[in-house]
Formats: structure tokens, C-alpha cells, sequence
């Protein structure tokens, strides 16, 4: 309490000529200042296929070691009409500062609402994820302090199309990506089972002939499988990931959503 | 001694003369009651503060709590401070951290309430109900840690939504928002939160709780708060929140206390073994 | 010629208590292509009539959808009404962010009078030469407003605005006491046969020339148009063949 602590007086002077900074027990200066981020836990992925992308996220929120709720969604349908998004093809999840993803969402929503309202049609996805970069740089000396991926439907090829994100807007397309507290952990088993790293032909797995083997566009329940392994793994090793997966499937037809029940423990 | 706050920390004026203010930023902030030309002050820590606010949903409605002491850091302050703040028949709001800002929220709230009467005609249709007032409330706090200005509070708004279905909600000072049938600010999250859990484990379990039980875990909870929460008494007050409208009591006392326990405790204070 | 002294801004009463310039805004309105509103007590119903600026362009539109729960029919200068309908989304879509709730008609509806009646009481503004037929859903029910260039509004259980709207206010008025009680697609043919009563002669509703706005409880605003519109105009009512351009001889389209 900054005003409970005692202040010392400079010894010389009988007046307080420059104010000294609070002490604590350790001598260690007593920090006070406002810290406007916190960290809310959780972790999200996002795999693309020949038609389809699949987002997926578990629901916890956390605070320390704290369970906020076990049902916090960190998906969120982008556009579409109305408050329910009806038609959005287009899925925006965020990790890391749950305040910050919330009103990242709430700004991508408006642009993309505005878009359809000044030239009606949909937004691409293409032109989406630029925008989205740009609303992360322009607040990139207070950024939103998340880590987005975008999910949509490539309108040129009907392929599945992934976008992820830094916090102050660098972002790529890619097949897969995993992001927040697991990220970590789920990246490599990705990397593996989708961009099949250090796999190698049968044939031959050592040596100057070893041939990598080629990733191909992998079908909607293979994905579904990964997914599902890669995020009950993740809960028996992270604390911040657990209670429920929830996963969006973005097809031509539209989003399809899956809950999934995790350990709540 | 100049005991003006504003003068704080700062060389005496019958020694170097008073300070020029033209050389200070001008004050943009909406907020500050400061005259122009003193330095922008935000608050950085709380003063007089709140503890735990304790909800939980059941069948027909929200039951919340919290008690009505006001600590000046360790010191309880202010023993009749009331944090249940009834927004209109839909919606009730519990504040926990800084008092101050408490009444600050306050104020806006009954602006807020007036405006919404005025234009809406005074129906009851057009009633703000609790996800409304929560959304609100959840704006008005990180626009203000957006702007490093902070309202130091953890709120819990609870009630009715659109469909007149149990509303219980959580906001605070970062604009960090979440919803659970049962829900606990500050100690409350670390001490209160299992035992409620236990009674409402998910929201099947809230659907199918009584207005009784819930009012007797709330109470429980209470008086567990008061065992081991420092900063925490033992008169509170207590709503509850369904299509009746809000019923709120604001001088419950804690009943059967038993401090049957404190002998057994060992290890703090004069006792070693 | 006669030059009128007291209408050369909007800030300037005539001697007579009147304001030319707001006049002459109403003017526009009633230059533009009619249109008809109605409400139930469950749905409401805009239509209007779309002109073609020329034979080889498209035809104006006269129906917008505004937020999910409610839209608008414009009659008089389109671009005015573009201004006007980009606030109403984005008051519409704060409104549904800071609260988390559909914009109330009757607040959208008093805060466009409210800009309208600014342009009339500041010099080197112009006022609005549109009117506005706002149509839809609330937590009050179904409503419909009519908004004017000067700022008055006014809510309204069926209304028309525009060229020759008198004829249809007249069949709306021949059916008032029945509105209440329509369902959706029965209502949609009482604003069709109103909108129809102010045609010309010769002229028809075809689906090329008509624009239909609906919304309902639990039904969310949507504009038809094209062949959707046709179930509608089929036996509408008999085809009344006469002879000649109809009355006024109005040649200038200021909605365009």
C-alpha cells in the first residue's frame, strides 16, 4: 500500500526536496506502477486442409493459478449478419490477454461488418488477415498482447486458408499453427503429423539417399484426430490448458462447430 | 505543513518560490477534477478498499454477496460501507478493491440509469438487463486501463439476461471479463470458489439449484471469508436477484461462528510447537 | 421575376413564420419515387417503387438494410440518405458493442431528427432532402417511424412518402383498422396494392421496379427483390387500363 509505507526524510534537508522511493523490507524499491496486461492462459491451433480449416481452442481461463471459468470461448466467428454472424466463413482465434483478444475481435468484427455494408459482398480472407495486421501494427507501441490465428476459405483456389499472427501484426500463411501457453508443446507434434518433419521414406531413413516425405493436404478426420491428440496431450502437461476443446470447421458451406469435454483437473 | 495533495512531494514555495506550471504538460484527461497546467495524475494503487464479492446462479436467479467493511490498508476503516449496488429489477452489481472508485462507478451508473429511463420511456421491456449493464461496465474499465487511468475494482454484475434467465458475470480494472455459474472476486476466488463449485459444478447444476441452497452456500462461504480473509467482517450484505425483482438485505450478521478451532492452530504468534 | 427574399438559408424565418429553404428540402421529398410502410403487430413491411435514372442503367435502390432487426425507404436525394444511413449503422453497431443490445427505433429515429434539425437553425448548412421510412423490430415490438427534412418524426402504424404518395396513404387509410392483426405475406400485399394505387396508368409493378423490406419478430430485416418479389405482385389486383403519362407531369428525378 503506497500509502501506508513510510517515506524517508532526507536527513540534511528539513523539507521532503526530492521524494525518496518507497522502501520494502528487502531494500529493494517497491514497484507500484500500474501494469495494464495479464496473462489469461489457454492455448489454440489451427490446421488447413485441401477444403476445409479447422481453428480450435480450449475454453479455460486462468488467472495465476487461478480457474476464472472453465467455459471461456477463444474462437469467434468474424462478420456475417448480425450479432449471431450468420453466413461468416471466417474464424478469428486469440490467446494471451483475454481483454486485448476481446476487443481485437470486437474491432475485426466492425471492419469486416462495415466492408459488407460499403461494397455488398463478404470480405476475402486474404483481405481480412491484411487488416487484421494492420489494426495489430497501428497499436503496435500498446499492443494487443495476443497471439491471433485466421481461418477462412481461399476464394481464388476453395483451399483452406491459415493466417497467424504476432502480437504487433507480423503474420504469414501457413498449414498449421499452434499458439499460447502450449504452443510450445503442440508446434512440434504439428510440425510432424502435418508438415511430416523428420519423417522420411521407408526405404531408406539414413544416409546421403534419405528422401523427406511429402506432406499432402490431410482430410477432415485425420484432422480431427490431431486435434483432439494434440490438445488432451497438452492438458496433461500444462496447467493453464484443460476443461473443454472447442473446434470451428470452415468449409464453402460455412462453420461447423464441435465441442469436445477435456479433464477439468 | 501544506496538506494540500497536489503540493505533495514537492520544494516548499516560501523556499524556492512556486513552481512555474507553464513548464508542465497541459492536463488532457477528461477524468481529473486537477485545474489545467498540473501534471496528469493517475491513481496507482488502491486506498480504501473492499474485499471478496461472492455470486452464485441458481434455478430462477443469482444469490450475491459481500461485506460491508472498508480497510484503509490493514486498518478496518469504514464498517458500514455498503458494496451491493442494485442497478434496476434485472440487475445487481458487487464491487471488491477501491472504495472510491466504487462511488465513482456509482455516480455513473445512476447517470446511466436516467438516461435509460428518459429514452426508453420508462417501460419495462426496454429495462437494461444484467448482460447489458455488464458489457457496459466491462467498456467503461478497459477504456480506462487503456488510457493507464485504471478504475481499481473487481466487479461482479449479476441477474437476468435478454430471456429473463440467470445472468452472472465478472469484470475488472484490465477489462478481463468472464461468466460461470459461480464466481468470486479477490480471496473469495481462492477460498469461496471450491466450496461453490462443489455445489454448482456446471451450469446443468445451477439450472437445477434451489433459491435456498444457493442462499445457504452463499452464507457458508461468508463465514468461511470471515475465518481466514484479514481484511473481511462479520456483517454483510446479501441479494438475491430472479423475476421477483432484487431483494437485498444489507445487515446480515454471521450466525454459529465457531472459533472452536483457533486453539488447534500452530505455528503462528507465541506458539512454536 | 418575383425573388423571395427569405429563402436564401435555412436560418431565416419569412415574415409569415416559415422557412423556405426546409420547405423546399420537403420539395425533394415528394420528387422522389414513393414509398410505403406498414407494421403488424408482428412484422413490418417497407416496399417502394425504383426508377431507372435512364434505360440503360440500373434502378436506384431504395431499401436499406441497416442493422439485423430493422432497415429504411428512402424518397428524395440518395446521397443525403447515404449520410444519413452510414450514422444510423455505426450509432446501430456502438450500440450493439457498448451494450450488447439492438438499437431501440424510436432513440436511432430521435437522434437522426436531431442532426436533421441542426442543419436548420445553422447558417451554411443545408438541410437533408430526403425523408426516411425507418421499419422494424425492438424490445418494444414493431415499429415504423417516418422522418422528414425539417426533423420531425413521427411514428406511424402505415405511411407513404414521395411522388403521388397521397394515393397510397389514401388506401392505407381505406384499411387501417386491418394492419394490426396481418400476417407477414398479407401484410406485404397491402403495402404492394398501396404502392401500386399510385401508379400511373400505363404503368405496372413488375419485379424489375419494385423493392420489398421485411422484418418480424424473430425474423431478421432482409430487402427482396427480383424474382423473389414475383409470388407478391401475382393477382395483386385487376389491371386498370387506361390511356396517358399520369398526372403532374413531374420530369425531374432527384433521387438518383
Amino acid at each position: 500500500m503506497a500509502a501506508l509505507s513510510h517515506h524517508h526524510l532526507s536527513s540534511t534537508a528539513p523539507f521532503a526536496f526530492q521524494q525518496a522511493p518507497p522502501q520494502n523490507h528487502s531494500g529493494e524499491p517497491t514497484q507500484h506502477a500500474f501494469y495494464p496486461y495479464t496473462d489469461n492462459g489457454g492455448s489454440t491451433l489451427g490446421i488447413s486442409g485441401k477444403t476445409f480449416t479447422v481453428i480450435a481452442g480450449d475454453t479455460r481461463s486462468t488467472s495465476g493459478y487461478n480457474i476464472n471459468t472453465r467455459y471461456a470461448p477463444k474462437l469467434y466467428p468474424i462478420g456475417g449478419q448480425g450479432p449471431t454472424h450468420k453466413g461468416s466463413k471466417i474464424v478469428l482465434s486469440v490467446v494471451g490477454f483475454a481483454a486485448d483478444g476481446r476487443a481485437l475481435q470486437e474491432r475485426l468484427d466492425t471492419v469486416v461488418k462495415m466492408y459488407r455494408y460499403q461494397h455488398g459482398c463478404e470480405i476475402s480472407v486474404k483481405a481480412c488477415a491484411q487488416r487484421l495486421s494492420h489494426i495489430l501494427y497501428n497499436k503496435r507501441f500498446f499492443p494487443y498482447y495476443v497471439q491471433a490465428i485466421l481461418g477462412g476459405i481461399d476464394e481464388e483456389t476453395g483451399e483452406g486458408a491459415l493466417y497467424s499472427y504476432d502480437p504487433v501484426g507480423s503474420y504469414e500463411r501457413e498449414y498449421c499453427r499452434a499458439a499460447g501457453a502450449a504452443a510450445s508443446l503442440i508446434m512440434p507434434f504439428l510440425d510432424n503429423q502435418v508438415n511430416l518433419k523428420n519423417q522420411y521414406e521407408p526405404a531408406a531413413v539414413s544416409g546421403f539417399d534419405k528422401k523427406q516425405l511429402v506432406p499432402q493436404p490431410l482430410e477432415r478426420p485425420q484432422v480431427e484426430e490431431l486435434v483432439r491428440d494434440a490438445f488432451t496431450s497438452a492438458v496433461e502437461r500444462h496447467i493453464e490448458v484443460g476443461d473443454g476443446l472447442q473446434m470451428m470447421f470452415i468449409t464453402k458451406e460455412g462453420i461447423e462447430e464441435v465441442y469436445f469435454p477435456l479433464k477439468k483437473d | 505543513m501544506n496538506h494540500d495533495p497536489v503540493a505533495w512531494g514537492r520544494p516548499r514555495d516560501d523556499i524556492y518560490g512556486s513552481y512555474n506550471p507553464s513548464y508542465l504538460p497541459p492536463t488532457r484527461q477528461p477524468y481529473s477534477s486537477h485545474p489545467p497546467s498540473h501534471p496528469t495524475t493517475h491513481t496507482q494503487s488502491p486506498v480504501v478498499t473492499g474485499t471478496s464479492v461472492l455470486a452464485l446462479k441458481f434455478s430462477t436467479g443469482v444469490v450475491i454477496a459481500a461485506d460491508n467493511l472498508a480497510s484503509y490498508g490493514s486498518l478496518a476503516r469504514f464498517t458500514d460501507v455498503k458494496r451491493l449496488r442494485p442497478f434496476n429489477r434485472n440487475a445487481i452489481v458487487g464491487f471488491g478493491g477501491d472504495v472510491s472508485d466504487m462511488q465513482y462507478i456509482d455516480r455513473l451508473l445512476l447517470s446511466l440509469v436516467v438516461q435509460e429511463n428518459y429514452a426508453g420511456g420508462g417501460e419495462s421491456v426496454t429495462l437494461m438487463n444484467a448482460r447489458n449493464l455488464h458489457t457496459y461496465l466491462s467498456k467503461v474499465l478497459y477504456k480506462r486501463r487503456t488510457d493507464f487511468n485504471p478504475l481499481w475494482n473487481a466487479l461482479l454484475v449479476g441477474g437476468l439476461d435478454e430471456h429473463q434467465k440467470p445472468f452472472l458475470a465478472y469484470a475488472d480494472l484490465l477489462g478481463t471479463t468472464y461468466s460461470a455459474p459461480s464466481l468470486a472476486t479477490g480471496f473469495g476466488a481462492h477460498l469461496a470458489q471450491p466450496i461453490m463449485r462443489k455445489v454448482v459444478p456446471d451450469e446443468a447444476a445451477a439450472a437445477k439449484l434451489s433459491k435456498e441452497e444457493a442462499v445457504k452456500t452463499i452464507r457458508e462461504c461468508m463465514k468461511v471469508l470471515f475465518y481466514r480473509d484479514a481484511r473481511s467482517m462479520n456483517e454483510y450484505s446479501l441479494a438475491v436477484v430472479d423475476v421477483r425483482g432484487v431483494e437485498l438485505k444489507e445487515d446480515n450478521k454471521l450466525e454459529a461462528e465457531s472459533w472452536a478451532f483457533a486453539d488447534q492452530i500452530k505455528g503462528y504468534g507465541t506458539q512454536t510447537v | 421575376m418575383f425573388r423571395n427574399n427569405y429563402d436564401n438559408d435555412s436560418v431565416t424565418f419569412s415574415p409569415q413564420g416559415r422557412i423556405f429553404q426546409v420547405e423546399y428540402a420537403q420539395e425533394a421529398v415528394k420528387q422522389g419515387s414513393v414509398v410505403v410502410g406498414i407494421v403488424s403487430k408482428t412484422h413490418a413491411v417497407l416496399t417502394a417503387l425504383k426508377r431507372q435514372a435512364e434505360e440503360l442503367s440500373s434502378y436506384q435502390e431504395k431499401i436499406l438494410p441497416i442493422d439485423s432487426h430493422y432497415g429504411l425507404a428512402l424518397a428524395g436525394l440518395a446521397s443525403d440518405a447515404r449520410v444519413l444511413s452510414n450514422f444510423m449503422k455505426q450509432q446501430s453497431l456502438a450500440s450493439r458493442l457498448t451494450y450488447d443490445r439492438p438499437i431501440l427505433l424510436s432513440d436511432i429515429t430521435s437522434r437522426i431528427g436531431d442532426r436533421a434539425q441542426t442543419n436548420t437553425q445553422q447558417y451554411g448548412k443545408r438541410p437533408y432532402g430526403v425523408g426516411l421510412l425507418i421499419a422494424g423490430t425492438d424490445a418494444k415490438g414493431t415499429h415504423l417511424f417516418e422522418f422528414q427534412p425539417s426533423g420531425v418524426t413521427s411514428e406511424m402504424v402505415a405511411d407513404a412518402i414521395g411522388a403521388r404518395s397521397q394515393m397510397a396513404r389514401t388506401y392505407l387509410e381505406r384499411h387501417l383498422e386491418s394492419f394490426e392483426q396481418c400476417g407477414r405475406d398479407e401484410l406485404i400485399r397491402h403495402a404492394l396494392r398501396a404502392l401500386k394505387d399510385t401508379l400511373g396508368q400505363d404503368r405496372e409493378l413488375t419485379v424489375e421496379n419494385v423493392s420489398l423490406g421485411v422484418g418480424g419478430v424473430g425474423e431478421d430485416f432482409r430487402v427482396v427483390e427480383g424474382q423473389e418479389v414475383a409470388p407478391f405482385l401475382e393477382g395483386l389486383s385487376e389491371n386498370r387500363a387506361e390511356s396517358g403519362e399520369g398526372a403532374g407531369g413531374e420530369s425531374m428525378e432527384v433521387d438518383s
